[in-house]
């Protein structure tokens, strides 16, 4: 029968192999989508399948937001201390310097957004877990007094697990903190605009977060007061589909804007537009 | 949350058993047994100084859960007259675990808001372990702004493991409603004090207590985090005694420990062998002091009392620079 055998003969490449390096690619975590990295970040890592926004940095955030990529750091020098002498503390501290940079879980800066000048906060979720201590306390207790003497809007990005457990009731003293300068704001007509990524929980989402004048949120957010964990460890049961998303606190009217990304500028900008008195934007310049 | 006793007060209840085994022979046999019980008495009242002095903070802890404690109601019959109790938040419902309303202190009018557990299982589920959802903290808000309406001085009385975790609880927005009263508690133009008369668990705690003075009960604990979760979190162990131990004494949640950070301004004294031996004489202690911080408060313009609240929680954390 070896008459209509195929002769075997070595196939030839059809084209000569495309010299890509194995990091090049990126898998997103939520739909498993794989695409070059450069179009993730072109996207401003927001996945190009399933919309999926990835963590990005405080800095990715303040160079989306404000114009021309220049800003002022504010409060460059304070750091982080160890009020309870906290077991593992300094260690976990001086990790988080080497790992996540030195502005620990907050970035604060002036600068301007759509022409305007605001300051504004954006919270890290690299340096642990965007805890809130002493310091974040502080960070923005300092953004909203500038905002008061110079009467500029203030912006706070959130995206933390809650207090820092390890400076104590400090951390927990610092909701109260942010909170009574967010009143003194208020009270002389200054907007604060409060934007929350994923994850905004426990003290942090229980105090500044949740005061904004208006509240706009990432899609997909996870924002609630208790962990998605702790809650079915309560009551012994699954949680919906969607719960605690920023889709969920829309619908149950907790906040006022699901924004994308790419969208974050104008909206931010609109809202403090508005409550300024400042005549529209006529275009606006994205990133 | 037990009513059992606890471990190191073992030989204090032995001993109190002793006494009263001795008193109700005494009275049957109505014989004059004095003489016995008496050094017997002074050797409890030694034994529970000891006990009590040389409490570890994980004891504290036992002691100012125990459900043998007067709670937020058994004050607001001891140390106070004329309570009405107001209900609602106007928005959803009526929120058990917390209470409060109109109230005399030493004849004077003030608002009383507090968290209240409950003694056993039934009166527990109704009052959610004194963990309060969304409408209990939207009902104390109701209440200090009623009171700031009358220009009436607020007290408040922190006892809750924490605000409750749950479905309903994340739905209608327990993060706002806890910003919510930082943020009004931060502006009242009425004297308010508060004390930790129990538990004062983390944001929950927090919710009644942005006060012109805080004041907390010498056996009270006040905490970012539970003992047990701390432990979990940060030594995968939320249930063995040493590592709750070992939680509770690095996160110092102590009366005195807190005194030192500035985070309190005043321990109440407890009764010798704590606050459930005698709630008579806690509530005593408890009113002297409010009596006496509402007073000073009382001297203060609305404007100044708001600044000097408001400075005195932007001053709070350590930090370098």
């Amino acid at each position: 029968m070896a008459w209509f055998r195929k002769e075997r003969k070595p196939r030839q490449p059809r084209r000569e192999k495309l010299e890509i390096p194995p990091d090049a690619w990126e898998k997103c975590e939520a739909c498993g989508h794989t695409d070059l990295r450069e179009k993730f970040i072109r996207n401003l890592n927001v996945c190009p399948n399933c919309d999926f926004h990835r963590r990005i940095r405080a800095v990715d955030y303040v160079n989306l937001l404000l114009d021309d990529n220049s800003y002022d750091e504010l409060d460059v020098d304070i750091r982080s201390v160890d009020p309870l002498s906290f077991p593992e503390y300094p260690a976990r501290l001086k990790k988080a310097l080497a790992n996540a940079g030195d502005y620990d879980a907050i970035m604060s800066v002036s600068g301007n957004l759509g022409g305007m000048p605001i300051n504004l906060g954006v919270m890290d979720f690299a340096f642990m877990g965007g805890s809130m201590g002493s310091v974040v306390g502080a960070k923005i207790a300092r953004l909203g007094q500038r905002s008061l003497e110079r009467k500029y809007p203030l912006v706070l990005i959130s995206a933390s697990g809650g207090a820092r457990m390890q400076e104590g009731v400090l951390s927990l003293m610092q909701m109260a903190k942010t909170s009574a300068l967010l009143a003194q704001l208020a009270e002389r007509r200054i907007p604060y605009v409060s934007i929350l990524t994923n994850p905004t929980t426990g003290g942090v989402s229980a105090s500044f977060a949740m005061l904004g004048d208006a509240i706009v949120a990432e899609p997909g957010a996870v924002i609630g007061f208790a962990g998605p964990r702790v809650i079915k460890q309560t009551i012994g049961q699954d949680l919906p589909e969607g719960f605690q998303t920023a889709e969920f606190l829309l619908d149950h009217g907790m906040l006022d804007v699901v924004s994308h990304r790419r969208d974050l500028k104008s909206s931010v900008g609109g809202l403090l537009r508005h409550m300024s008195g400042q005549p529209a934007a006529t275009s606006w310049v994205t990133p | 949350m037990s009513t059992s006793i606890m471990e190191f007060e073992k030989p204090i209840v032995e001993l109190e058993k002793q006494i009263d085994e001795l008193r109700r022979t005494a009275e049957k046999r109505q014989l004059s047994m004095e003489e016995e019980i008496v050094p017997l008495e002074r050797k409890l009242d030694e034994l529970r100084r000891t006990v009590y002095t040389t409490l570890t903070p994980l004891q504290r802890v036992q002691v100012a859960r125990n459900a043998r404690r007067p709670f937020t109601l058994d004050y607001l019959q001891l140390a106070f007259t004329d309570f009405i109790e107001l209900h609602g938040d106007r928005l959803y419902r009526d929120d058990a675990a917390i209470v409060g309303g109109w109230a005399r202190l030493d004849g004077d009018t003030v608002m009383v808001i507090g968290h209240q557990r409950g003694r056993d299982t039934k009166e527990n589920l109704r009052r959610n372990f004194g963990m309060p959802h969304p409408e209990g903290y939207r009902k104390a808000l109701r209440l200090m702004k009623l009171a700031e309406k009358y220009k009436i001085p607020i007290i408040t009385l922190i006892d809750t493991p924490g605000a409750w975790a749950g479905l309903g609880a994340e739905e209608r927005g327990q993060s706002e409603a806890i910003a919510r009263n930082l943020f009004e508690m931060s502006r009242l133009e009425v004297p308010v004090v508060a004390t930790v008369i129990g538990e004062g668990g983390s944001g929950g705690a927090l919710a009644l207590g942005v006060a012109d003075r805080v004041l907390m009960l010498e056996n009270a604990v006040y905490s970012v985090i539970t003992v047990e979760g701390c432990a979990a979190i940060l030594w995968k162990d939320g249930k063995s005694t040493e590592m709750k131990e070992r939680a509770a004494k690095a996160l110092r949640i102590t009366a005195p420990e807190l005194m030192e950070l500035g985070v309190i301004d005043e321990i109440v004294p407890e009764p010798v062998g704590g606050a459930h031996v005698n709630h008579e004489a806690s509530a005593r202690a408890l009113q002297e002091a409010l009596v006496r911080n509402i007073e000073e408060l009382r001297r203060f313009r609305p404007e100044k009392l708001v600044r000097r609240r408001r400075e005195k929680f932007l001053a709070m954390g350590e930090f370098t620079e």
